[in-house]
């Protein structure tokens, strides 16, 4: 088709101008130019196709790593969100809490307080075990019943007790949770004998047992939000790490922003073009590369060494984010304000606007998307920081919910570093759980600057 | 007095012919020199503005008729390796004086670009913006009648008047320029200053700024860079022309079209270089 098209052209050129040699000459050279780029041309779209597939396929790539990546840590994670509970029958004797059965009223509460309800839970629990297969107890298999529940079983039925103190020397059915290893058992349907399995095949009969007398219920994990660390997989949660990750984000976003927008501007827009500012531009490009454990050491060195500021606080994690994150923002948003049109600051000069004016009312604003984007960025990254923050003490096992920026407190990347470490199975979805609850906030977090960033991009 | 025998790349000029006095100046400039680093883009020029009245600015591309505009209005302090040394005075003050901020400077020499530049913002706002920012007014009221003013002045408010809060940018390209200007007026300067305000427009919209230009002569001193010559000839009383960074020749705008004295003026205004 190519072909015929070149034949035309030129033909239709020859006999336009048939007459002088000098037009002929044109002609040729004119025809063996089509003739050329005709041949060429077929090149030029073969490459043009090659790197269209090229492209396509690095872009399904990548969303297939993502799809991959998603869907093993969704499958993983899955298990974390429900836990199984047993019910029990307790009777609350007070031979057994050790304290006088006549008692009532205020003196009964404060003596519950410190009553025995170890001894209230394994003498309730024993008798459902035993049956014709082991009609008496030892020691060890005592103890390997008191093992199929959580350990913090006790502190459940002291707790309804408390709640309800009328029940007091009466027996009641209470639901505690299973132990983690009962819990990963009845989750992923081991057969006995397997190699990971931490139960006997004793426990597993009791569990059947158990299972058979409908006693045992998967319930939704609330524990796995409202709770924080722990060393049992049964009780461990995120909102420790979840809230130290807020804490910190925000002493981050609410020191590194600020100070990043200001600097852009101040360089790109106030300050002289001279030796000191390009040592300047090049060290801000430096410390964009230095390794993040670096920010750390420096944060333990000066900010907790030398300032005295506490410990594994956000407060000082913020800051030490801060220092990672500024290079970032402020590299971004000088572009973004070197992207606004020279004419927007000539306009506003012109009619007499001071540079601090134009800066304010009109570079930033039309600088905004630009900076966002390159805070996200920063910000996502400061999220996902661990090394920095295991530097500073943030990587302590904390038990209770910070809440003030100077509280102990460790974040969720620190979190999942930690539970890795563990070696209890249980620990594997919470794991997954946990970076689930990660990606979750930074989606939050992208969603958010996208929002405002067309908010900013429509003004 | 004139070297009728040129090349025009190897002229020499000493001194501009004409007549670059005016009876009421109201912008003098005497002895201007330019400097971009070490090279002069600005020798020597000295010419008045005459007030109320529009003086064109003419001449080849690089000639430095558009750096001697922004020298009006300190708009060549924003680029650093920029230097301006002579005497360049507004109603007798030296607007180089050490004291002087250019920012009143430029509220009271206003500019208009060769690109229109509106602001992102609504058509209102682009209006009020410098009267808001210079704190010109203390009301609401007063500030929309500002805004009404002066887009009537520039021509403009008819075709807006019912949607001054869409975006400035929305408009066609002789609208944008016109609401340049009447941003410009807004502030109420006394000199506006035009950087070839139409070389972006069509014919239609040329025509409507030049009529606009002839109105504003009223009230304002109008100094224009243009590249048409039919477009100097149409609003200006007076003309200067421009040649490689030294004012040739300069004089009333009638007789630099019909009897020019220099050779590099008329080869210029004849169409034969430029």
């Amino acid at each position: 088709m190519t072909n015929s098209t070149t034949n035309n052209t030129s033909s239709t050129i020859k006999t336009a101008k048939p007459s002088t040699q000098k037009s002929t000459k044109v002609n040729n050279t004119m025809s063996s130019t089509t003739e050329k780029v005709a041949l060429s041309l077929k090149k030029r779209h073969q490459k043009e196709n090659r790197f269209k597939a090229f492209g396509l396929f690095s872009v399904l790539f990548g969303f297939m790593l993502v799809v991959i990546l998603l869907g093993d840590i969704t499958s993983k994670a899955l298990p974390a969100f429900h836990q199984h509970w047993v019910k029990l029958d307790i009777n609350y004797q007070g031979d057994w809490l050790g304290i006088d059965e006549r008692l009532s009223g205020y003196e009964l509460t404060k003596q519950l307080k410190g009553a025995n309800f170890r001894a209230v839970l394994k003498n309730s629990i024993y008798p459902m075990f035993v049956d014709e297969q082991t009609p008496k107890l030892s020691r060890r298999d005592k103890r390997a019943v008191f093992k199929l529940f959580s350990t913090n079983g006790e502190f459940t039925i002291r707790d309804a007790l408390l709640a309800s103190p009328e029940d007091f020397n009466q027996t009641v059915s209470i639901w505690i949770k299973l132990d983690d290893d009962v819990d990963v058992y009845l989750k992923e349907g081991f057969a006995l004998g397997e190699a990971g399995l931490r139960i006997n095949e004793k426990q597993a009969h009791w569990v059947a047992k158990l299972q058979r007398e409908q006693r045992i219920e998967s319930r939704f994990n609330v524990g796995f939000f409202t709770a924080s660390d722990s060393r049992e997989p049964e009780l461990a949660g995120v909102r420790g790490a979840l809230t130290g990750t807020l804490l910190t984000m925000f002493v981050t976003i609410l020191l590194s922003f600020p100070l990043g927008v200001a600097g852009a501007l101040y360089l790109e827009e106030f300050a002289p073009k001279n030796r000191i500012t390009d040592l300047i531009e090049i060290n801000i490009n430096n410390l964009a590369a230095v390794p993040s454990i670096v920010f750390g050491l420096l944060g333990l060195a000066v900010i907790i060494n030398v300032f005295g500021l506490p410990r594994s606080a956000p407060l000082v994690g913020g800051i030490v984010l801060t220092l990672m994150t500024l290079p970032t923002i402020i590299i971004a948003s000088r572009a973004a304000i070197k992207a606004v049109p020279p004419s927007i600051r000539e306009a506003a000069l012109g009619l007499g606007a001071s540079k601090m004016q134009v800066t304010f009312s009109h570079v930033l604003p039309q600088a905004m998307p630009g900076i966002i984007t390159g805070a996200i960025i920063g910000i996502a990254q400061a999220l996902g920081e661990t090394a920095p923050l295991l530097m500073i003490g943030m990587v302590a096992f904390i038990v209770d919910v910070p809440t003030s920026i100077v509280d102990s407190a460790t974040v969720l990347p620190v979190q999942i570093f930690l539970w890795a470490d563990s070696p209890e199975r249980a620990f594997l979805a919470k794991n997954s759980a946990a970076i689930l609850v990660l990606l979750t906030l930074l989606l939050v977090i992208n969603v958010t600057a996208t929002v405002l960033r067309s908010k900013f991009e429509k003004k | 007095m004139t070297n009728l025998n040129i090349n025009i790349n190897q002229v020499e000029l000493t001194e501009t012919v004409g007549n670059i006095f005016a009876d009421n100046a109201k912008m003098s400039i005497r002895d201007a020199n330019v400097f971009y680093g070490d090279k002069q883009a600005i020798h020597n020029v000295s010419l008045d503005l005459a007030k109320n009245q529009v003086t064109a600015l003419i001449g080849p591309s690089g000639c430095g008729k558009s750096t001697f505009l922004r020298c009006l209005n300190r708009m060549n302090d924003t680029i650093d390796i920029c230097r301006v040394s002579g005497q360049l005075m507004l109603d007798g003050e030296d607007i180089y004086a050490k004291g002087l901020d250019p920012v009143l400077l430029r509220a009271r020499v206003g500019m208009v670009f060769q690109k229109p530049n509106p602001f992102p913002k609504s058509i209102y706002d682009n209006v009020a913006y410098g009267a808001r920012i210079h704190g010109l007014t203390n009301s609401k009221a007063e500030l929309d009648e500002i805004v009404e003013s002066s887009l009537q002045k520039a021509g403009l408010f008819n075709e807006v008047k019912d949607r001054l809060k869409d975006p400035g940018t929305g408009l066609s390209g002789g609208q944008q320029q016109r609401l340049c200007i009447a941003r410009t007026i807004a502030v109420s300067p006394e000199v506006i200053l035009m950087d070839e305000p139409a070389s972006a427009l069509d014919p239609i919209a040329t025509a409507i700024i030049e009529e606009l230009i002839d109105e504003l002569k009223e009230k304002y001193t109008i100094a224009i860079v243009t590249h048409s010559m039919q477009q100097a000839a149409r609003v200006s009383q007076h003309t200067a022309y421009f040649h490689m960074g030294k004012l040739v020749e300069m004089g009333k705008t009638e007789d630099i079209f019909t009897r020019p004295t220099h050779k590099l003026t008329e080869n210029y205004i004849t169409g034969r270089f430029g």
